[in-house]
């Protein structure tokens, strides 16, 4: 029984890095062959940096079971000390891709480290209060870098709250961070071969996360907290690690999405980012990996589809309306029932398999 | 000085959110779940009664009304389509359902209504009779203090609708029936409570408030776009939380509570009036995890 299930996760999880794979390879083909319309082109690198978010909240909401509403914050400061990290060290290292993994490794530190700070004591509460408090964090987060100034000059970088003057930069030296105005002199860094990178290693981490001892001890305390304590199972130990796991994920796509655009602000990464995260995970399937990956990217590419329709004012509108008739579709009784029928049909063309269930 | 303004305006802001956070904390209470499109049936409120004045020229009192029955009747719609077919489902499914409704209401308003914020109308001036100035509050101290119209008025409204809605819930059959079906479905309907009906009378309940919550928001600031309720909402969704979600004097304290800290904190910065706001609230859920007044639910083994 055992062998049978380690043999069916192997496939499992071999299709879903072969589907990356392959739409890598076929996305690359067509950029080269010059198929692509810009537009799409664009597309790129925000489906890469989704797709890596919706893997990481899936690791929270899915598999550790605390829904999260301010995955955005941990974007954010990914993003933006990403930025600075690239800009202080333009310099230093003049090879782009280098210097974007750099970036992408202290982007995704500093998200490790907010990450931790924010579920020391938000993992202390339960439901919707948890779900409150990450909202109230994800603001606060946006609020704070909303004024944070960061200039860099040769004795290295300034911090100020108040004002750009307030940074005293040096002749030569430049703002990195404007307050409200946010990063506008990025470089941009970011490729789909990075974005391609990145979605593999948050696959290969958060793939062999769930299926480790410490990933079995995760969905323990999701199905059951009071039973898998009694186990000995500590509670705060496995849920931080599927905390801060996902938000140093959620660093490194900030820094890949950020690194896309010349100028980013910090409202970039509000509320509405986070929820539109969350609606890839719960669209994909709590807990699917695969899922999440394929609706992060229809869903990323979905809204520019129906702008090519020219039904651009009512992209936003169709967005819902699938939102909730998807919603209504797979959680009902009769749409169950619908398509338990529709499968046994399906099923009765087919030649039975042996065995009974 | 100052203070004393801050403090009323603070007050009346707070009473706005403590309004909204009623809508939020009933149907909480009662349907277990956060219906994140409440603070779009009060941007729906306000458009209502912003066209009703301005283009059918009614009266304030009739636009009004006009936006309570339409916001309700919008309630009720909603609560049938979109959420009674998923009362079994898991409360995830039921909050992006919910996240869908408010997309929906929000990018419906931009098609109807387009983007261009709207100078809602201020129906709280009155001119003076013997000077004929236009008055639009009170200044008492020689000036020092300034309490604008809009401001009390929205405070006794408040009042009224607290003291109406615990009468309510403590006397009236339906007020019972309600307290009932939050405390248990199973055995309400044994005691032949109609659920879902008591459920659409809360839904009907809380979006006539948002309508209310939506003319006295748009009074007080004087603009309304598509996307004038969503951060109200989510404030008051906040104070419903920090007053303990569920409980109906909990949401006045934490509307107020949260709409004076809020003030003060404009005083200092402007920019981080919402971080202070939150952080406030963080570290009241961490002393007292149900919020403060909210029930302490044992966990059963």
């Amino acid at each position: 029984m055992k062998k049978y299930l380690d043999k069916k996760r192997r496939t499992d999880q071999f299709i879903t890095y072969a589907m990356v794979i392959v739409a890598y390879l076929v996305l690359q083909g067509l950029m080269m062959g010059g198929f692509m319309s810009p537009s799409i082109k664009g597309q790129l690198v925000p489906i890469c940096a989704y797709v890596t978010m919706a893997i990481s909240l899936n690791l929270v909401v899915g598999f550790s079971g605390e829904l999260s509403l301010g995955h955005a914050g941990f974007m954010s400061v990914g993003a933006f000390s990403g930025i600075v990290a690239a800009a202080a060290l333009q310099n230093v290292i003049p090879f782009g891709p280098l210097r974007l993994a750099l970036a992408m490794v202290v982007g995704a530190a500093c998200a490790g480290i907010a990450g931790f700070v924010v579920g020391v004591p938000v993992l202390r509460l339960q439901g919707d209060y948890l779900a409150i408090v990450t909202l109230a964090f994800g603001e606060i987060i946006k609020n704070l870098f909303n004024i944070l100034y960061v200039g860099v000059d040769q004795n290295g970088l300034h911090l100020s709250i108040t004002n750009e003057a307030a940074l005293h930069l040096a002749d030569g030296g430049k703002a990195i961070l404007k307050g409200p105005m946010g990063a506008t002199s990025n470089l941009k860094l970011a490729s789909l071969t990075a974005g391609f990178v990145l979605v593999v290693i948050a696959l290969a981490v958060v793939l062999n996360l769930v299926n480790s001892r410490a990933g079995r001890a995760i969905m323990a305390l999701r199905d059951n907290r009071i039973a898998a304590e009694s186990v000995g199972i500590p509670v705060t130990k496995y849920k931080l690690m599927a905390f801060v796991t996902s938000a140093v994920l959620a660093g490194a796509a900030g820094v890949l999405y950020a690194m896309n655009y010349s100028a980013i602000a910090a409202k970039k990464f509000d509320f509405n980012t986070s929820i539109l995260v969350l609606v890839f995970v719960v669209l994909g399937g709590l807990g699917n990996i695969r899922g999440s990956i394929l609706s992060a990217a229809f869903l990323t590419v979905l809204p520019e589809f129906l702008r090519k329709l020219e039904l651009d004012q009512y992209r936003m509108l169709v967005y819902a309306v699938v939102l909730i008739l998807v919603m209504l579709a797979t959680n009902t009784e009769k749409a169950k029932f619908l398509f338990e029928h529709l499968k046994k049909k399906c099923s009765s063309f087919m030649p039975a398999k042996g065995g009974t269930r | 000085m100052s203070v004393l303004n801050n403090l009323i305006n603070g007050i009346s802001l707070g009473s706005v959110y403590a309004i909204i956070a009623l809508g939020y904390t009933m149907v909480y209470g009662i349907a277990k779940m956060l219906n994140f499109a409440h603070g779009d049936i009060i941007m729906v409120g306000a458009y209502v009664c912003f066209f009703a004045t301005q283009s059918f020229g009614l009266p304030p009192l009739a636009g009004l009304l006009l936006a309570m029955v339409v916001c309700t009747v919008l309630g009720i719609v909603i609560e049938r389509l979109a959420y009674k077919p998923l009362r079994q489902a898991p409360s995830l499914a039921v909050l992006i359902t919910a996240i869908g409704v408010s997309y929906l209401l929000q990018n419906s308003a931009l098609l109807l209504w387009k983007a261009d914020p709207k100078v809602f109308p201020s129906f709280f001036e009155f001119s003076d009779p013997v000077t004929g100035q236009v008055k639009t509050g009170l200044t008492l101290f020689d000036g020092q203090v300034s309490i604008p119209y809009v401001a009390l008025f929205t405070i006794v409204v408040c009042l009224v609708i607290m003291v109406a809605l615990t009468l309510f819930t403590s006397k009236t059959k339906m007020g019972k029936a309600m307290r009932a079906c939050s405390e248990d479905k199973g055995a309400a309907t044994l005691m032949g409570i109609d659920v879902n009906f008591t459920i659409s009378m809360t839904f009907a309940i809380g979006s006539a408030l948002a309508a209310v919550a939506g003319l006295l928001l748009c009074s007080s600031y004087r603009s309304l776009m598509p996307t004038t309720g969503s951060l109200p909402g989510i404030k008051a969704f906040t104070a419903a939380v920090f007053g303990g979600i569920g409980s109906i004097p909990g949401a006045f304290l934490g509307g107020i509570l949260l709409g004076i800290i809020e003030i003060f904190a404009k005083t200092i910065n402007t920019d981080i009036s919402d971080a202070v706001v939150f952080t406030v609230l963080i570290v009241v859920l961490l002393v007292k995890p149900s919020g403060l007044l909210g029930k302490v639910v044992h966990e059963k083994v």
